[in-house]
């Protein structure tokens, strides 16, 4: 993909830029045999300072793994990651890397130690990165967080198994927040709490990333969530992303086939609306990722799929002022 | 008539830690051919609510008091050769996750026949080909391929398929649809629900519906049910449910959405934390996290008032408007006087 994003000459911009990523996992199909399963295929994207980008798919498209790939949770098969200008390639620059960038995980029932008490759960960035003089400095920045995301100070001592969903969510962010990052992965951290509470865990998003400026990639499936949040959103199908624009731009000018599928099969809150919109419901299921259709991920499922599409090598296009697309219709 | 008719059902599980009264007091009917929709948050007592009526509670869960009655007939107390009669054949129900609900070791066709063969006359020969109808009516591509695989072989959105058409073999009445596409992926999810509303269609089954997604219940249900910590607090038609709420915690789950309508408002949370149920309060369970709680709702719990018609709620702010609207007040005035309406 020689992707308009890279040539772009705002690139001094980002924060966060990430060029042709790419993210292979050794499957074994038999003895001595084995494939590769190209969980992330080549994605190139920005982020700019202070600005949300939601990153939307499926399961199983390959967008936890590039949450995870980004902050070199994997060793990322080839592809680059440049911070603030610099590239992260060796053990220093990583470690440089890591004190800025923090992740919020899905689950926050077993993202969390059992075994530790809340204020130590918190207090772990600062013990690894030994950010600290002595025991009263470390306990007053644990408490500085817990206020920071609304739990109260004497919560510290307690264990995990005594909050509800909502609150574990919070003492993950909390500890996200340790080291006073400027770019956090949010790794669908709503998804496992009920509707009632999912609202003010986004509300602190907001609340914190005007307060602290910070920069977030959104990892979600739920497109009104992350429309809602971000200022750009990165659709991906089967490891790729086959579109990129605007949150508002997205929502209302979907170009990929696929997008408006994904757009039109969201349940609508509201009963007049839902009744009476067109949907399409796309046929099958996704294919595996082990045996990729040739030419575009999508053309087995799409509506307005052709002959051409199968050897369609995919480009990302820049159609109206950023909004990119990889599709042969445009 | 009513084909199902609940009365009153209180359902309770007994832990070391003392008694959760999951059902406490819940009555509905549910008519022929109308899908009705169950919204609550988890521990709302949804899932027990078909629990019970299938009566598939786990111990220590146990159907206290209470009647269940499926055309007119009592299921409370019912002989467990007469609920074999009646579950999976009269009443069938697909479960949440369509990964655990199948059994890894068996075929397919194997599972699917089972309920066939138990259920009606056709046996062997005769079940196995209503074991492919039911496939291809579900539209799984290349049933008789699937009648010999496993459940691991297949994907979640054809398990769930699978699940759908084991439900359906035996022509049920009642169909209740727990959370049946929380664990599949929103395309898969627009297939299923379609599904589900095609063949509700075709064979006016009643369909209960159970959900935690305010968008999946828009688009399907008839009437919908509002739970809350073991209590109907809200019943009416989708369209006075979402256009009109009544009760405190509706409104605020209303509020809650992200949608396109509100974009880039700031979303309106409902505060707190969610129920306890081993700690409920004495009064109304949704008193902890109302915004307009009154004193009155800390003591006890309104019956449920008639707003507009098929519409009722137990919110007492929502009677404090009616009296003071000068609408008709269904209590006597000088009880809710006594109480004194007010906000603390």
């Amino acid at each position: 993909m020689t992707s308009a994003i890279n040539d772009n000459n705002q690139k001094e911009e980002y924060l966060l830029e990430v060029r042709n990523l790419k993210q292979y996992f050794p499957v074994r199909v038999g003895f001595m045999k084995s494939l590769y399963l190209k969980a992330v295929d080549d994605v190139s994207f920005g982020i700019k300072k202070g600005e949300t980008l939601g990153l939307v798919g499926e399961s199983g498209c390959g967008k936890t793994t590039v949450g995870r790939a980004l902050l070199h949770l994997y060793k990322p098969t080839s592809g680059e990651i440049i911070f603030k200008g610099k590239k992260i390639q060796d053990k220093e620059s990583l470690v440089k890397f890591r004190k800025k960038a923090a992740m919020v995980f899905q689950d926050p029932y077993s993202s969390l130690n059992p075994r530790m008490t809340v204020g130590d759960i918190i207090g772990e960035p600062l013990d690894v990165h030994k950010l600290y003089i002595n025991k009263e400095e470390r306990k007053a920045r644990i408490n500085e967080l817990m206020n920071l995301v609304g739990l109260s100070s004497e919560h510290a001592t307690r264990y995990v198994h005594e909050f509800s969903g909502g609150q574990r969510q919070r003492i993950g962010i909390a500890r996200a927040l340790a080291m006073s990052p400027e770019f956090i992965v949010c790794d669908e951290p709503v998804s496992a709490l009920d509707v009632s509470i999912q609202a003010q865990i986004i509300n602190m998003f907001e609340d914190l990333q005007k307060k602290l400026g910070l920069t977030y990639l959104f990892i979600a499936h739920d497109l009104h969530i992350v429309e809602h949040i971000s200022r750009r959103i990165a659709v991906m199908y089967l490891g790729k992303i086959v579109e990129l624009a605007a949150a508002e731009e997205l929502m209302k000018h979907p170009l990929h086939p696929y997008t408006v599928s994904l757009l039109s099969a969201i349940p609508i809150a509201d009963p007049k609306r839902a009744r009476t919109r067109k949907r399409i419901i796309l046929k099958g299921d996704v294919p595996s990722p082990l045996n990729m259709p040739s030419g575009c991920p999508f053309r087995t499922r799409c509506p307005r799929a052709t002959e051409a599409c199968a050897g369609f090598s995919l480009e990302f296009k820049e159609v109206s002022k950023d909004h990119f697309v990889s599709c042969i219709l445009y | 008539m009513s084909i199902l008719e609940i009365k009153d059902l209180h359902t309770s599980f007994y832990t070391p830690l003392g008694e959760v009264k999951a059902l406490d007091g819940i009555s509905f009917k549910l008519e022929k051919g109308e899908i009705l929709g169950i919204v609550g948050e988890s521990g709302s007592g949804k899932s027990v609510t078909a629990y019970s009526i299938l009566q598939i509670l786990v111990p220590p869960g146990k159907i206290v008091s209470g009647s269940i009655k499926f055309n007119n007939q009592e299921l409370v107390g019912a002989d467990e050769n007469v609920m074999q009669t009646i579950r999976g054949n009269k009443i069938s129900m697909i479960f949440q996750d369509p990964m655990t609900s199948l059994n890894p070791v068996y075929t397919i066709g194997n599972q699917l026949t089972e309920a066939i063969k138990l259920h009606t006359e056709r046996q062997d020969e005769a079940a196995s080909l209503r074991a492919l109808e039911m496939l291809r009516l579900v539209g799984v591509n290349e049933p008789e391929r699937r009648l010999k695989q496993y459940p691991y072989e297949l994907s979640g959105g054809m398990r769930q398929r699978v699940m759908i058409a084991m439900a359906l073999s035996c022509e049920p009445e009642i169909l209740i649809a727990d959370e049946p596409t929380t664990a599949l992926d929103v395309t898969i999810q627009a297939q299923i629900l379609d599904l589900i509303q095609e063949i509700q269609r075709k064979f006016e089954m009643a369909t209960i519906l159970i959900t935690h997604d305010l968008g999946v219940v828009a688009g399907m249900c008839d009437r919908i049910i509002v739970m809350y910590g073991g209590k109907i607090v809200e019943t009416g038609s989708t369209d006075q449910i979402f256009y009109n709420p009544k009760h405190e915690y509706t409104k605020g789950l209303m509020r809650s959405i992200p949608s396109k309508v509100r974009k880039k408002e700031r979303l309106v949370p409902i505060e707190g934390t969610p129920i306890d149920l081993l700690n409920m309060p004495k009064g109304c369970a949704f008193c902890p996290r109302c915004p307009k709680a009154m004193k009155i709702c800390l003591e006890r719990i309104v019956d449920p008032i008639e707003i507009e018609s098929g519409h009722y709620t137990t919110c007492w702010t929502a009677v404090k408007e009616m009296i003071t609207s000068g609408d008709a007040v269904l209590l006597p005035e000088e009880e809710v006087k006594e109480h004194d309406i007010r906000n603390q």
